[in-house]
């Protein structure tokens, strides 16, 4: 390649060059422990901001993917305790997750398509929805698993690493692959850059749209079940809460357009990491807490900035 | 009628490189009606763009009442008291009609709040005066077609023009509102207001012009008085040049109907529309702007609702709701919006061309068989040499002729038995004009069949077998033979016969 494309490989440069001032900043960070804890943190809103790379591609948005989050698990832990909380129990409550992802996604793909609402209203009616319900059910307690083989899957590893970061890592191969080298991805892409030429080349517009959303709703629910099994618990008040930011900051670092038609899902993956280090990076050098979503806004904005000033 | 009011010495106008108006000097005398024809891309806009400051002349003077002047912008014409009314509404549809009509020159009162029953007021007069019910305090957005060309008239006469560019003013107006826009016309030449008056339809130069000039190909064809002239010798001169041996020979198709269009009706914009199309065929469908060809082809394909009629595929009746089911039933549309509808400008040439026929290089899992692709591609490229860098070459690096063979290829890889050609070589040179009729007149022999959209009658009589005239959403008539002659089909285009 004669000129490098930042839109594709500026969140990496980004990423290199952070990850080199945190390990001269900071002797703790380089080692292996730590690397291993931003990567199974990251993981969580990671896996959401794969599925959300689909969507955004598409030109839509999904804001109840927060919301969602915590429904989801909050009923998997309900399913699991019905079940007895034994291994069956554990597959019944993954798969009863996955559903809800589906029936979810559908549901916003529906009313964005169908109801012809602009996904930034749905999505924000659903994430109200969604958060409320979470909320009713439990009281706005906490779902408690009484389960005591769950939590060693959010927790455990697999090869020292944790199984989260495998899924994370086994789901953006998937998706990758899903996005560069099928039809859907293609698809995607052309309705995200101009719908109309998608619909004159016989692209079933809707469809594809829906699909989308029902994507970033098994994103959600993998997401759920993860998060869930590392706590054990989900909160029904706190879990999920601005996963929904993360996972479009996430998304966005990673040089995909908002205005849709192109998009990388390794940028997802570079931008997700790229925010898990600063928040360790803040963290460990004692910057106060309440400064760090404005480092995380500068970077958001200047990345963006970055790709725009290159092109 | 006395004193000139604009005069052009030796106006051109360049867009990259091809001259669209070439040395016009005429001059506009106060007072008249001044009629302006030729063929679309004749450079009838774009002449009255240079008067109204949308374009500035490549060469060439203006003088506005004897002194010269430089018409850089709107703003500059709008001093000069030129005004226009466009070729297609352009109102702000959120805007209620009276806000609308003043825009810019709104009536303040105290502490410059608007005085909006003053504007209400102003406007209801002047609707008054154009004998039109329309209730200013009505959303844009409510108005009919025909209404909000009627406020777009009473916007540019609110400003008091002495000059008044009205394009092709008429287009989808009911016959009672376009006499009353010729009474207010001539009430208007009769307080000396100057009117430049752009239109398709003879007739109406005919009745309310008092001198007409013609232009074809950006050149001055002619000036005369109306009396001097009738409508037969206008069409003559609009079209007049020889044919040229671009077009290859003609086949005769098969006997076998391969498409029929039966009584087929949309509200509003087709009558009764009843065709059939032969197997190998070229069939050429002429008609000026607003005629509904295109329409009728976005009927065919599905993504206008059909509300009464019947298509035939084959002597098999079917129903197609969308572009899809128009490709399963191998029906290939080029739509005369390339930029809009025909590419994707961020997509490259491999991925633009392979959008519509994508499954068939799928397998069941979805996976692209990309090395298929990329062979089929290179095959396209070389047979339409498609200019590009590679085939990884986005489409918006690729110029506009290039652009239209990549979408010539996007349309022709699902293997259509049927295509819809609309405005196939819209803004390409001569060159690769022949290039693309000598390979549809190869698809044709092949036993491919074509419907040919085209403004261009030298395209439409050299390369159909039979040619279906349209005028405000009918068939006016059908041309076979010698019968397709540039006269016959401005004669049926411009409804003077049929």
């Amino acid at each position: 390649m004669k000129k490098l494309n930042y839109e594709r490989y500026g969140s990496l440069f980004i990423l290199i060059l952070l990850f080199i001032i945190s390990s001269i900043a900071s002797p703790y960070f380089l080692q292996l422990q730590n690397i291993l804890n931003i990567l199974r943190q990251v993981s969580y809103t990671g896996i959401i901001a794969l599925g959300m790379t689909f969507v955004i591609i598409g030109g839509g948005i999904d804001l109840s993917v927060g919301s969602m989050t915590a429904l989801v698990g909050g009923i998997i832990i309900l399913v699991l305790n019905h079940f007895g909380g034994g291994i069956g129990a554990i597959i019944i409550s993954i798969l009863f997750g996955l559903l809800l992802g589906i029936i979810g996604g559908t549901i916003n793909g529906l009313l964005i398509t169908k109801g012809r609402i602009a996904p930034f209203i749905v999505t924000l009616g659903t994430m109200a929805i969604f958060r409320s319900l979470t909320l009713y059910i439990i009281s706005a307690g906490e779902f408690r698993s009484k389960s005591e083989i769950f939590p060693s899957i959010g927790m455990g590893s697999f090869l020292f690493i944790p199984i989260p970061i495998w899924i994370f890592i086994g789901l953006a191969i998937v998706f990758h692959i899903i996005l560069n080298n099928t039809r859907y991805g293609r698809y995607i892409c052309a309705i995200g850059s101009n719908e109309k030429v998608a619909q004159y080349a016989a692209i079933n517009v809707d469809r594809v749209r829906v699909i989308s959303y029902i994507i970033v709703g098994i994103s959600v629910a993998i997401s759920s079940f993860l998060l869930s099994s590392r706590l054990n618990s989900i909160s029904s008040s706190n879990a999920g809460l601005n996963f929904e930011l993360d996972a479009i900051s996430a998304v966005v670092i990673g040089g995909t357009s908002m205005a849709g038609g192109s998009g990388y899902i390794s940028g997802a993956v570079f931008g997700a990491i790229l925010l898990g280090i600063i928040n360790n990076m803040l963290n460990m050098l004692g910057v106060s807490p309440y400064l760090q979503g404005t480092v995380k806004g500068l970077l958001i904005i200047g990345a963006v900035l970055l790709q725009r000033g290159k092109r | 009628m006395g004193s000139t009011i604009i005069r052009t010495d030796g106006i051109f106008k360049e867009f990259s490189d091809v001259y669209v108006l070439k040395n016009i000097s005429v001059e506009i005398k106060k007072g008249e009606i001044f009629g302006i024809i030729g063929e679309n891309g004749a450079g009838k806009s774009t002449f009255t763009k240079v008067l109204n400051g949308i374009f500035t002349p490549t060469k060439g003077k203006i003088f506005f009442e004897e002194k010269p002047v430089k018409i850089r912008d709107t703003i500059i014409a709008k001093n000069l008291s030129i005004a226009t009314i466009p070729q297609e509404v352009n109102l702000i549809n959120t805007l209620k009609v009276y806000e609308n009509i003043l825009l810019g020159n709104e009536l303040t009162g105290r502490f410059f709040l608007l005085n909006k029953r003053e504007m209400t007021q102003e406007v209801k007069d002047l609707f008054k005066s154009l004998e039109t019910e329309i209730d200013p305090q009505e959303k844009i957005s409510n108005l009919s077609i025909a209404q909000k060309r009627m406020v777009e008239i009473a916007k540019a006469i609110s400003q008091n023009p002495k000059v008044l560019i009205m394009d092709e003013p008429t287009e989808s107006l009911t016959f009672h509102e376009i006499n009353i826009l010729f009474s207010l016309m001539k009430r208007l030449k009769e307080r000396g207001v100057t009117i430049i008056y752009i239109s398709h339809k003879l007739k109406e130069i005919k009745d309310i012009c008092d001198r007409v000039m013609i232009l074809r190909d950006g050149d001055f064809i002619s000036l005369n008085k109306i009396t001097e002239i009738d409508e037969n010798e206008m069409a003559r001169r609009m079209v007049g040049r020889e044919l040229n041996t671009i077009f290859p020979p003609k086949v005769v198709p098969k006997e076998e109907t391969v498409l029929r269009a039966e009584g087929l009706i949309v509200d509003g914009l087709l009558h009764n529309i009843s065709f059939g199309l032969k197997r190998g065929e070229i069939l050429g469908f002429a008609g000026l702007i607003g005629s509904g060809r295109t329409e009728l082809a976005e009927a065919i394909i599905g993504i206008r609702k059909i509300n009464q009629g019947k298509i035939f595929i084959k002597e098999r009746e079917c129903r197609i709701n969308s572009p899809e089911d128009a490709v399963r039933h191998k029906i290939g549309y080029l739509s005369e919006d390339r930029q809009g509808i025909g590419i994707l400008r961020n997509f490259n040439v491999k991925n633009n061309i392979t959008l519509t026929s994508l499954p068939q290089y799928c397998n069941s899992l979805g996976l692209i068989d990309v090395k298929r692709e990329i062979k089929k591609v290179h095959f396209y490229g070389d047979t339409f040499e498609i200019k590009a860098h590679s085939i990884y070459t986005k489409l918006e690096f690729l110029s506009g002729g290039n652009q239209q063979k990549v979408s010539l290829a996007k349309i022709l890889d699902p293997e259509p038995k049927i295509l819809i050609l609309d405005e196939l070589t819209k803004g390409i040179d001569v060159g690769t004009k022949r290039d693309i009729y000598k390979f549809i007149h190869n698809l044709a022999i092949s036993g491919l069949s074509c419907i040919l959209i085209s403004s261009e009658l030298e395209e439409i009589i050299g390369m159909s077998n039979r040619v279906i005239v349209m005028h405000n959403g009918r068939i006016t008539g059908v041309l076979e033979g010698d019968k397709i002659n540039e006269e016959e089909i401005m004669f049926y285009a411009t409804g003077l016969k049929g």
